[in-house]
């Protein structure tokens, strides 16, 4: 009973992971980061102020898309982000989180959107000039 | 073990002889520290308060109630330099970091100055850019979607404020003490904050500027 | 009261003598109730020297155990108000028909339902809920105290500060007049311009942030404080529905907080969210405001599933039948309390696609509620039941729930709840499973945990007593509204003209009557159980024959909760113990690490009131000054290194010599 079996269960009961979760990241990844930031920063304002793709609906989702890119460039190499982080206690919560933001913003502009449409039978062009 | 060593078998209970140990005797099992989870927690959090203004911001980011739009508004250049003033403090903030675990003091200091300016010409950016708008008569009070503009853009701004405030009261706190485990916890979380607020950043430039500019 | 109204204007801002309501003759009664009550208790505390203790001791703990019964106090203190105005609107209802107009005016009427509601739900049922986590979830996982203990201390008294803001538009000016959620554009500058509202809003934020960081104390807490060996499916069931319900509350509550913030602008600043002008949409808070609303609704039932999780597996002396399922209804539940909470606005007319995923969602989450129910059934059947106080609560609970659970997926149907809308079915639907799940819950609870807490049971007569009238008075006083709300009859009303109505308030009005004999009885209760403490003692620190780790130690337990951190191998690991033969150490001790006491809680809470009161008024100096104060108070406070001692080896012995000698006395 002992030593061993104890030392084991706690082993266990933590899954032996550490306070450097946080916060360790080398010169490499901090340079990395921001020169790809730096690159998915750019490619957006340039598409947006030269008007480079002709379809206004394209250059939305393209540059959503790049913030999206930009904001897990982000999670890795500036906060860190990695699965086993906190016993992966750290990207449970953001998993939930990112879940929890998604449905607030989607079922917000469906349940608006919806409403808007039944109720107020205008056009989107009309509601911008009303007053 | 000690806890053992009398024996009180009654009726259905097991021999204790194979009894596990049921106490830590020894004083080994030290609960680690729950700091950063912590704050990693608080941050999720925030980003629901985020995740609101935004919501509120696509629901009535198009209510310009015969007012300004975007296009009327956003003058780019200085959202992209801007931008640009998050993302340096960005990296100088991980170079302090990187001065932090070589116990570097002096440079740490250093690069949290580096990253205190460039947060500072940021919020200062911001400032001059909502009196251009207030000046222009686009307030807050004249529609849905300039109070949801003002609102998430000044929310934003306002955690950025309070990073700042934070940053000097860490400077002063590691020139005091030293870089010892406090402090580095303390350095720690407000990396977490600070790079964290350039992630909702990233959310504002995308789908309040640029979009609002491309419409 | 000045010569210059200027300088009044500046000092005291839209406060003038006016709004001191001496014209109310009800409000002065309960105000000099309040001060004679109010004198009385400090006269008693100067006359026992209680400040010093209690300061020391209480007010600037940082002890779980200490905020976890503060909270609980705080809950029943406000339970009292809260249902003193709950008897006012029974009253007024029964009374007021035809040309009757009762004697509540619409003005107060209306003030006493949105009081009700923010203060039920808010100040007891809430603190209610955090302070038996408070008190439990540390010792049922064999920690010494939350991950932040001076936090825990901050929250406590950020949700005290909420309370007394509160309390204060009882005499100071007026509360809202919008119902509990304040919806806008009632709620608006416009439609209600006094400070009602913003009464409103600030307690609710300041009791908010108290709520938010309270959340993500317990979460770090159970994730990184369990005993080794403790792993999640070794988790007792209470504090897996405290960790679920933490996590709603570190999400929705920053969304309460913002929507919050969006009507304050409104209000304050004029901005135009949720104005009927200007681009301002006021269905968008209803929409915001309930994706925080509904899982509140989850954040404080899901506890009181865990207590009646343990009761019943307690009172029945056998293993809580199907641990993991309950576990796994628990998760389901918590991340489908965010898919439905558009059902408590289907008639906002976002049309037949929204509302039918709505009603689908809300259908499906009964699911894994009624496997909870069948999970207590089945733990129930062939076990031995003993029929204590809390079983008692917990079989009451079951029966009450059941009803109230299907009334609710009634409502989940959108065409019967085009019908049933706003009117009393409702209010008797959100009655039911809130008094018959939380309140029936917590009150379990209470009488379950009560002696860990103080080291004697509760009476059981009284116990007894107090249990049949709440059961019997929450029947009477609900089940009539049941029909009339399927009359048709619609809720906030305070003035009725069809005079065929009228026998069926004045039942509800009877139960309410019921249901104050049952509160009557639970003080007397208490009152003689400390009477007769000496009686009712537990030494054991195991009066149930309980099977988790807070029956281990002592009661009351002591600063470090245990001598010797567990080691669990299993579920319910204290039975384990027992079961094996398990034979406390006597000697060994070393010493314990923990936090020391501090007044910056006390000192934060009371500028926020200052705040708050400042804001509400418009007296922007003081505003301003209070605001500065806390950021100075607060990052005061982080220049305070020295924040932790270690109690000795041999005070340690001391304290667990004297449990050796009271058990060795006990037989």
């Amino acid at each position: 009973m002992s030593g061993a079996a104890h030392a084991d269960d706690h082993a266990h009961g933590h899954g032996g992971h550490g306070q450097d979760a946080h916060g360790h990241g080398s010169f490499k990844d901090y340079v990395t980061g921001f020169v790809l930031s730096v690159i998915l920063t750019a490619i957006p304002f340039w598409l947006v102020m030269g008007n480079v793709i002709e379809d206004k609906v394209v250059t939305g989702v393209v540059i959503l898309a790049l913030a999206v890119v930009q904001i897990v460039v982000h999670m890795i190499y500036f906060l860190h982000m990695n699965t086993k982080s906190e016993g992966g206690w750290t990207f449970l919560a953001l998993i939930f989180t990112i879940t929890l933001v998604v449905i607030t913003l989607c079922g917000s502009i469906w349940v608006m959107h919806h409403l808007n449409t039944n109720m107020m039978p205008i056009s989107a062009e009309e509601m911008r000039h009303a007053p | 073990m000690a806890t053992h060593a009398t024996h009180t078998l009654v009726g259905e209970r097991m021999s204790d002889a194979d009894a596990p140990n049921f106490l830590d005797l020894e004083g080994e099992h030290h609960p680690e520290g729950s700091t950063m989870l912590g704050f990693w927690i608080y941050l999720m959090s925030d980003c629901l308060i985020f995740a609101v203004l935004f919501a509120t911001y696509a629901v009535l980011g198009r209510s310009y109630a015969a007012g300004p739009s975007p296009k009327d508004l956003f003058d780019l250049p200085i959202v992209a330099v801007n931008t640009s003033m998050l993302l340096f403090s960005s990296i100088t903030y991980g170079f302090a970091m990187l001065a932090m675990e070589k116990d570097d003091l002096s440079k740490t200091q250093l690069w949290l100055a580096v990253t205190g300016l460039f947060g500072a010409a940021f919020v200062g950016l911001e400032l001059w850019e909502f009196s251009h708008l207030i000046h222009e008569g686009a307030t807050p009070q004249r529609s849905g979607f300039l109070s949801a503009f003002f609102t998430l853009v000044g929310t934003h701004g306002l955690h950025v404020t309070f990073g700042l405030i934070w940053l000097v009261t860490l400077m002063v706190q590691t020139r005091w003490k030293g870089l010892i485990p406090e402090n580095k916890r303390r350095l720690m979380c407000l990396s977490m904050f600070w790079h964290f607020l350039d992630v909702i950043w990233i959310g504002v430039f995308t789908f309040v500027y640029l979009m609002g500019v491309l419409q | 009261m000045f010569a210059n109204t200027d300088l009044q204007h500046l000092l005291l801002g839209r406060l003038t003598l006016e709004d001191i309501p001496f014209h109310e003759p009800i409000l002065q009664v309960t105000f000099a109730g309040v001060a004679i009550g109010g004198i009385a208790v400090l006269a008693a505390i100067t006359y026992f020297r209680f400040w010093g203790p209690l300061w020391r001791d209480w007010l600037t703990s940082v002890d779980h155990k200490k905020i976890g019964i503060m909270y609980v106090v705080l809950a029943l203190v406000m339970l009292l108000r809260g249902f003193a105005d709950a008897l006012l609107m029974r009253s007024q209802q029964a009374i007021a028909f035809g040309a009757n107009e009762g004697y509540l005016p619409p003005h107060h009427y209306d003030q006493i339902f949105t009081a009700h509601g923010v203060i039920m739900i808010f100040f007891v049922a809430m603190p209610f809920v955090t302070g038996l986590m408070n008190y439990v979830v540390p010792l049922q996982i064999g920690a010494r105290d939350v991950a932040f203990p001076f936090l825990n201390n901050f929250s406590f008294w950020m949700t005290v500060s909420g309370a007394v803001t509160i309390m204060i538009s009882l005499f100071v000016g007026e509360f809202a007049r919008t119902g509990w959620l304040a919806y806008p554009p009632l709620s608006g500058a416009d439609m209600s311009p006094g400070v009602g509202v913003d009464y409103y809003i600030w307690g609710l934020q300041i009791a908010g942030i108290g709520t938010t960081l309270s959340g993500i104390n317990l979460v770090a807490t159970i994730v990184k404080m369990r005993a080794p060996g403790m792993s999640m499916m070794k988790l007792p069931i209470f504090t897996w529905t405290s960790l679920c319900t933490n996590v709603l509350i570190v999400a929705a509550f920053p969304i309460l907080g913002a929507v919050l913030v969006l009507l304050t602008l409104d209000r304050y600043v004029g901005t135009h969210f949720f104005t009927n002008d200007l681009g301002g949409n006021p269905m968008m808070y209803f929409n915001l405001i309930w994706i925080w609303g509904h899982p509140e609704v989850y954040i404080l039932i899901l506890p009181a599933f865990g207590v009646f999780s343990e009761v019943t597996s307690a009172f029945c002396g056998k293993r809580l039948f199907g641990y993991t399922s309950m576990v796994y209804a628990t998760v389901v539940i918590t991340i489908l309390s965010y898919l439905v909470w558009l059902h408590h606005f289907f008639t906002m007319g976002s049309g037949a696609s929204v509302n039918s995923f709505f009603g689908i969602t809300t259908m499906i989450i009964s699911i894994p509620t009624g496997a909870k129910i069948f999970n207590w059934l089945f733990t129930m059947y062939r076990g031995r039941i003993r029929f204590d106080v809390p079983m008692l609560w917990t079989v009451s609970f079951m029966v009450t729930f059941v009803i109230g659970g299907m009334t609710g997926v009634l409502l989940a149907v959108p065409p019967a709840d085009f019908v049933l809308h706003n009117s009393l079915f409702l209010i008797a639907h959100f009655h039911n499973v809130i008094i018959g799940g939380v309140l029936f819950g917590m009150f379990a609870g209470v009488n379950y945990w009560f002696p860990k807490a103080f080291g004697f049971r509760l009476d059981e007569f009284w116990g007894k007593v107090s249990f049949w009238f709440w059961t019997i008075g929450f029947y009477v006083a609900f089940m009539p509204l049941y029909v009339l709300g399927l009359m048709g009859v619609t809720r906030r009303a305070q003035h009725f003209d069809d005079p065929s109505l009228q026998p069926w308030f004045v039942v509800a009005a009877i139960g309410a009557g019921l249901i104050a004999l049952g509160i009557g009885a639970m003080i007397v209760q208490f009152a003689v159980s400390i009477k007769n403490r000496e009686k009712l003692r537990d030494v054991t620190g195991d009066p149930w024959q309980g099977r988790t780790l807070e029956w281990a130690t002592s009661s009351p337990p002591p600063d470090y909760n245990f001598a010797f951190t567990p080691v669990v191998h299993g579920l319910d690991a204290w039975w384990e113990m027992k079961a094996r033969g398990f034979q406390r150490p006597i000697s060994g001790y070393k010493p314990i690490h923990m936090p020391k006491n501090t007044a910056t809680g006390v000192i934060l809470g009371a500028i926020s009131i200052a705040f708050s009161f400042a804001m509400i008024w418009y007296i922007w100096w003081l505003a301003a000054l209070a605001f500065v104060a806390t950021l100075v108070v607060a990052i005061g406070h982080t220049f305070n290194y020295n924040r932790d001692f270690y109690i000795p080896a041999d005070t340690v012995a001391r304290t667990e010599q004297r449990r050796t000698e009271a058990l060795a006395a006990r037989v």
